[in-house]
């Protein structure tokens, strides 16, 4: 048996400390469309690493190419050592996967289709634990076409991990799950994180990305953007704290005669809806006396359209303590490093315009803000 | 878990086979519905006592000497009425009483109507007066196997087999591509031929309810004869089962939608349906295509379960069909594993 003997050697070589997976120069090509564009990457052992970006960027053809179930038009991959072209076979039975649409057959239980599937490894995890483990115990006996959404999930996580595998592939996991699923889930992937599990997962949430992953990849068209753990990339933009407001002058206001100081830096006005979207923010709350303050004598402006007026972005770059600006359906981002010294002062700042706040929130920066930093895009839009 | 159950070819089979009973529809089609289709056929054409063939003649004395005759039922028409009721298919043949005889209206390309012909002269004739010339004696004879019941099980049941194993295959693979379970199937250690021999086997088992129920009603109902040795009658049915399993395979290997894999399949059994004598004997095609229709795996199929329920005839004397249903079961099985669409 010299190709088993064979097999061992490469796989104990593997042991000895190859990257659970290595990618270089990755391309692939789709008719004229360039999904993957060079990308290159290592991920450790033991290591919860994601690709992260709106749809379309390439990270299901990325990690599909990682699974060996689409080939590369260029480039290198290593799983485990291994590569797919010489031993595909031994990969499969080590690798987990969860692809992003499959579904099971409707008519068939939870136990059948991960009995079905526990069949296909040489070693793994017995069926009744992973059910366990997948807290799908009262499903059981269930059919797969009974099951929710999330459960659905579950079960596909079950099966991609009946073979005990070193390194688990899941392709957006919790896209088309409400918050509580998505969130059961999270807790699934920490309890197979603190088992010490490789895992690679692609998502376009940023919040989940944060939640999960040691460590990030950011793809946009092909390419991997920014690479670091999540607080190394929301530090890579400067300001970790991020301020959002929207300025209006009310109508009343410009008939009034202090509304002459309003005129200077207005370059254009835009009548937008306003979003009224509630901040769940504790800082933010922690302003709204203020702006009930500001804005109370002027008859409510959350529920009224508002004129939202443009600012000469100059203006607030020069704010001490901003870092960058940027506008989006007329509500300006500023990035500041620390909150409590730039509050006040962009606040005297839009008084001196003579600029009064319609909308003003703030968060700490997150993974979302850098994806807009780098592309000039949300990551929703998409 | 035992030795059996973390066999992944054991595995594959058990859900193909519990995917298929948890569908009623199927139990309908595959159980169901060839026994209505045989009690249907049965009753329409069971054997009846010879027909009385209708006439009509134009004179009382023709009239009378007509219905002499035990098989001929004989009315007295004008000309007129007479061709009238012929042209409306009332009577199959007119006598007309000429002064120099008798003249016989009717159509010769009709069985009835010749017949008809042949009673009537005799009856005319005999009431003319003339007497045979041999003494002659009938001994009527109902043999079981000669009957259409007899004719037409063998040609349901293959019928049946190959309807089942393509619309089974057929349909669960490409719903299977649809929703991407074939693509999460690769995706694991999972053997791919064995995915595809698991579709086989199931159909396999099912085969044996199939058969053993669709025979058992077509003996105890019809007294349909089994007069070769029944394992080789099995052996022929499983022949047939793995052959249209592997046209479905191959028919659904690459078809992308629901639409595109029935087309395909209308396009494979239809031909068979209508040239391999399912329901009439495919003799009756010109010489031109016998060679076409010969090699088409419903026609041998049903060969050679004809051969053996009726004729008794053994096995190695049906080698042409096994031949002809072996290639139609390896071809298709191997180039279906070639040319199939996992993604």
């Amino acid at each position: 048996m010299d190709s088993v003997s064979n097999l061992e050697s490469v796989t104990s070589a593997a042991r000895a400390g190859a990257p659970s997976l290595r990618i270089r120069g990755l391309k692939k090509a789709f008719a004229d469309v360039l999904a993957v564009d060079g990308v290159d990457l290592e991920v450790e052992r033991g290591e919860c690493f994601g690709l992260l970006g709106p749809n379309g960027a390439g990270k299901t053809t990325t990690i599909e190419i990682c699974e060996g179930l689409t080939e590369p038009d260029e480039g290198v991959v290593e799983l485990l050592g291994l590569r797919w072209q010489t031993d595909a076979k031994e990969l499969r039975q080590r690798i987990g996967i969860q692809l992003q649409e499959s579904q099971f057959p409707d008519k068939l239980t939870v136990e059948e289709a991960v009995r079905l599937f526990r069949s296909f490894y040489r070693h793994g995890i017995a069926v009744d634990e992973i059910i366990r483990t997948a807290q799908l115990e009262e499903k059981r006996k269930a059919r797969v076409g009974g099951l929710s959404g999330g459960q659905k999930q579950r079960l596909a996580m079950a099966t991609a991990l009946v073979g005990d595998p070193e390194l688990l592939f899941l392709d957006e996991p919790t896209t088309g799950l409400d918050p509580q699923a998505r969130r059961h889930l999270w807790d699934l992937v920490d309890e197979l994180k603190r088992a010490g599990r490789t895992i690679i997962l692609t998502t376009h949430y940023m919040d989940e990305a944060e939640r999960l992953c040691d460590r990030v990849a950011i793809m946009d068209h092909g390419r991997v953007i920014a690479l670091g753990t999540p607080q190394e990339l929301i530090a890579s933009i400067g300001g970790e704290e991020i301020v959002e407001f929207a300025v209006g002058a009310a109508k009343d206001l410009r008939l009034s005669a202090t509304a002459e100081d309003v005129c200077p830096p207005i370059l254009s006005t835009e009548k937008s809806r306003q979003d009224g979207a509630p901040s769940e923010d504790s800082f933010s709350s922690a302003l709204a006396p203020e702006r009930t303050r500001k804005d109370g004598a002027r008859s409510g402006l959350g529920d009224s359209e508002t004129t939202r007026v443009a600012i000469d972005p100059a203006v607030l770059k020069g704010i001490p303590g901003v870092q960058s600006h940027r506008v989006d359906a007329g509500v300006h981002q500023l990035s500041v490093s620390e909150l409590h010294t730039a509050v006040p002062r962009i606040f005297a700042a839009l008084e001196e315009l003579g600029l009064h706040l319609s909308e003003f929130r703030t968060h700490s920066a997150t993974l979302e803000d850098v994806f807009v930093r780098l592309t000039g895009r949300n990551l929703r839009d998409e | 878990m035992n030795k059996l159950e973390l066999s992944s070819l054991y595995q594959l089979t058990m859900v193909r086979f519990k995917l298929v009973l948890r569908e009623p529809e199927a139990i309908f089609w595959i159980f169901v519905f060839p026994i209505l289709l045989a009690v249907g056929l049965g009753i329409a054409f069971r054997n009846r006592p010879a027909d009385v063939l209708p006439v009509g003649a134009t004179t009382t004395q023709l009239a009378q000497a007509l219905a002499a005759d035990h098989g001929l039922k004989a009315m007295q028409v004008d000309e007129a009425q007479g061709a009238h009721a012929l042209a409306v298919g009332d009577i199959l043949l007119l006598a007309v009483a000429r002064p120099d005889g008798v003249e016989y209206r009717y159509d010769d390309t009709n069985p009835d109507a010749r017949n008809a012909r042949l009673l009537a002269d005799r009856a005319v004739q005999i009431a003319a007066g003339r007497h045979d010339a041999v003494a002659a004696q009938n001994e009527l004879v109902h043999e079981v196997g000669s009957r259409y019941i007899d004719f037409v099980v063998p040609g349901l049941l293959g019928m049946n087999l190959m309807g089942s194993a393509m619309w089974g295959l057929g349909f669960a693979i490409v719903d299977g591509r649809q929703k991407k379970l074939l693509k999460r199937m690769v995706a694991s250690p999972m053997p791919k031929w064995q995915y595809l021999a698991a579709f086989l086997l199931s159909r396999l088992v099912l085969l044996v309810i199939e058969v053993v129920v669709f025979l058992g009603f077509a003996r105890l109902v019809f007294g349909v004869p089994f007069r070769g040795p029944l394992w080789q009658l099995g052996v022929v049915c499983v022949l047939t089962s793995l052959v249209f399993s592997a046209l479905g395979l191959l028919v659904a290997s690459r078809a992308r939608t629901m639409e595109g894999v029935s087309g395909l399949m209308n396009l494979v059994m239809l031909p068979m349906w209508i040239l391999s004598g399912v329901f009439f004997s495919a003799s009756r095609f010109p010489n031109v295509v016998q060679p076409f229709v010969k090699a088409l795996p419903l026609t041998a199929a049903i060969d050679a379960m004809r051969g053996n329920m009726l004729q008794g005839i053994a096995l190695p004397h049906l080698a042409a069909q096994v031949a002809i249903l072996l290639a139609w079961f390896f071809v298709p099985f191997v180039v279906s594993l070639r040319i199939f669409r996992w993604r």
